[in-house]
């Protein structure tokens, strides 16, 4: 009697075990990575499958979450908008520059400001100027608004307009879709964001009078900027579809696809 | 005969496998909370933990205070309490006792609708329209705040409120309130002096569990609340620990996101405690 009940519960284990088996196929891509490379790494990966039929996956979780997923072996190549820190370069990775993407600073479309200088959004952020009339705008107070810590969009503006863990922010969101409703919504308000999120109804500034192009981008006039990054391991070999991948998303011929998706190739 | 019993025997195994599953999701999501969570309070320190008031996750010496989200995690839910609790509670009492049969299932209606509303659709509708309309009716630079998570937990927590106190109210046997007005009482004197203390631990459950929702909840807030980890104050934009696990999980590393698990760790615990009141005033039930 027992003996039954075991072989019914075995059998009971064994179906539903079965129930959640399943893999991968062996010729794939997956990449892992940094939410603002969406659309890039979406369209390049939609063109290589068209191309070669290796199937391409990307997971977007954010650039630590890439970085630690090719630590893992979770992924092939792992996306990030920043630069590897230290640590994670002596874990042995190592990073490619596939683009430049621009950081656009955005103000709501009843702003009378159309440019800033650098050390003016700066002192803006670090909260050292807090009404618009100082830079010319109306009697109004500056609503500061950026993104979470960790996010490669706020760790490239930060570093670039040496804010670095001083801003004073009001809000701290989690999507450069949040930023831009919420720059939107308030005609005081100031953000940042990937210039190729950025659609019409919102008022980019220009920095130092300079607007942010693909030109003005690659030249590097434009100040606010970061790079888009691969991640691999260095001492391991990506598997040959990965191979594959890496090579034509760094070779030239896509140059034309990443500046469809709003960000300038660095190949 | 035989063959009958080894069909019982296998359906027992199905059954018994599938409920051992349920409870080891639990043990394992305990456990793994539980060991991905103590490093990073050992090695920021228990009291620098829990009662830092500075929280910099990233900043070139890192501070792990969590005091501001805990205390804003407390302000929020007791808010939502004092806002929502007098709204459901008069709520339940009017569709449970009051309300006439077929008005009544329009409402109750509603009510379900209101809990399957998507906390994202909360979220949106409160950051496009609530957060702008605080903003200019307090006049103050941005809407997000406080006071905006307040107002949408507020609304969250109706639909588990009045559901669960219109059951304990529906429970009230009828002889008690017949009794009542036959002695003289109006009917509403009848439902508040009668059918409510008799109903009051079902009422107490029901606003713990609006507790609870409110102290889980993360998307919604995550939308209003501005996320900046200052000490609370009303208009001031303030996180929550829910949103202190979710805002920065997608691009953590190293110290910071055990720090992330430790602060779910003490969400899990705060609502162990939530779970724990529930059961007592359950029990109460049971035995009043």
């Amino acid at each position: 009697m027992k003996f039954k009940k075991l072989i019914g519960i075995m059998a009971a284990a064994v179906l539903i075990t079965s129930a959640f088996t399943g893999c991968g196929s062996e010729s794939s891509v997956s990449t892992d990575g940094s939410t603002s490379m969406e659309k890039v790494i979406g369209s390049l990966g939609e063109s290589f499958q068209n191309k070669t039929g290796i199937a391409f996956t990307f997971n977007p979780t954010g650039s630590s979450s890439g970085i630690n997923a090719v630590l893992e072996d979770r992924c092939d190549i792992g996306l990030s908008s920043r630069g590897l820190k230290d640590e994670e370069k002596q874990k042995g990775l190592t990073e490619t520059v596939l683009a430049y993407d621009g950081i656009a600073v955005i103000v709501n479309a009843e702003n009378k400001i159309s440019n800033l200088s650098v050390e003016q959004i700066g002192k803006i952020y670090t909260g050292e100027i807090t009404n618009w009339k100082d830079v010319g705008g109306n009697d109004a107070e500056i609503v500061l608004i950026g993104r979470e810590a960790g996010s490669g969009t706020r760790d490239g503006f930060e570093s670039i307009t040496k804010t670095k863990d001083k801003c004073k922010y009001r809000q701290e969101l989690t999507s450069t879709g949040d930023v831009i409703t919420t720059v939107k919504g308030n005609p005081n308000a100031i953000g940042y964001a990937s210039v190729s999120s950025v659609k019409d109804d919102i008022k980019v500034l220009t920095v130092d009078e300079v607007a942010p192009t693909e030109d003005t981008i690659k030249d590097g006039s434009y100040k606010i900027q970061r790079p888009f990054m691969l991640i691999t391991k260095t001492d391991k070999k990506l598997t040959d579809s990965a191979q594959k991948f890496f090579d034509y998303a760094t070779s030239k011929e896509v140059n034309d696809l990443i500046v469809k998706s709003g960000v300038v190739p660095a190949n | 005969m035989k063959k009958k019993q080894l069909l019982e025997n296998i359906i027992y195994g199905i059954f018994l496998v599938l409920g051992l599953v349920t409870v080891g999701f639990v043990l394992l999501i305990t456990g793994y909370l539980v060991v991905s969570g103590v490093p990073a309070i050992r090695e920021i320190g228990f009291f620098n933990f829990m009662f830092g008031k500075v929280w910099e996750s990233t900043s070139e010496n890192p501070k792990y205070g969590i005091l501001p989200f805990m205390l804003t995690s407390i302000y929020g839910t007791a808010g939502a309490i004092v806002l929502g609790v007098p709204i459901g509670f008069l709520c339940s009492v009017y569709l449970a006792k009051i309300a006439r049969p077929r008005f009544k299932a329009i409402m109750e209606e509603a009510v379900g609708l209101l809990a399957g509303i998507p906390s994202v659709v909360y979220g949106l509708v409160g950051m496009l329209i609530l957060v702008p309309g605080v903003r200019k009716f307090f006049n103050i630079p941005d809407g997000a705040s406080l006071f905006s998570s307040i107002i949408i937990l507020a609304i969250m927590i109706l639909p588990s409120i009045i559901k669960v106190s219109m059951t304990a109210l529906e429970a009230v046997p009828k002889e008690y309130e017949d009794a009542s007005l036959a002695l003289g009482a109006t009917p509403i004197e009848t439902y508040f002096r009668i059918s409510v203390p008799a109903a009051k631990s079902g009422i107490a459950a029901a606003v713990v569990l609006g507790v609870g929702r409110a102290i889980g909840e993360a998307m919604a807030v995550m939308m209003v609340s501005g996320n900046v980890p200052n000490m609370p104050s009303i208009f001031e934009s303030v996180r929550f620990l829910t949103t202190a696990v979710s805002s920065e999980m997608a691009y953590s590393s190293g110290l910071q996101r055990q720090a992330l698990f430790s602060i779910a760790l003490v969400l899990f615990l705060f609502i162990m405690l939530i779970n724990a009141t529930l059961n007592f005033f359950l029990k109460g039930n049971k035995e009043g």
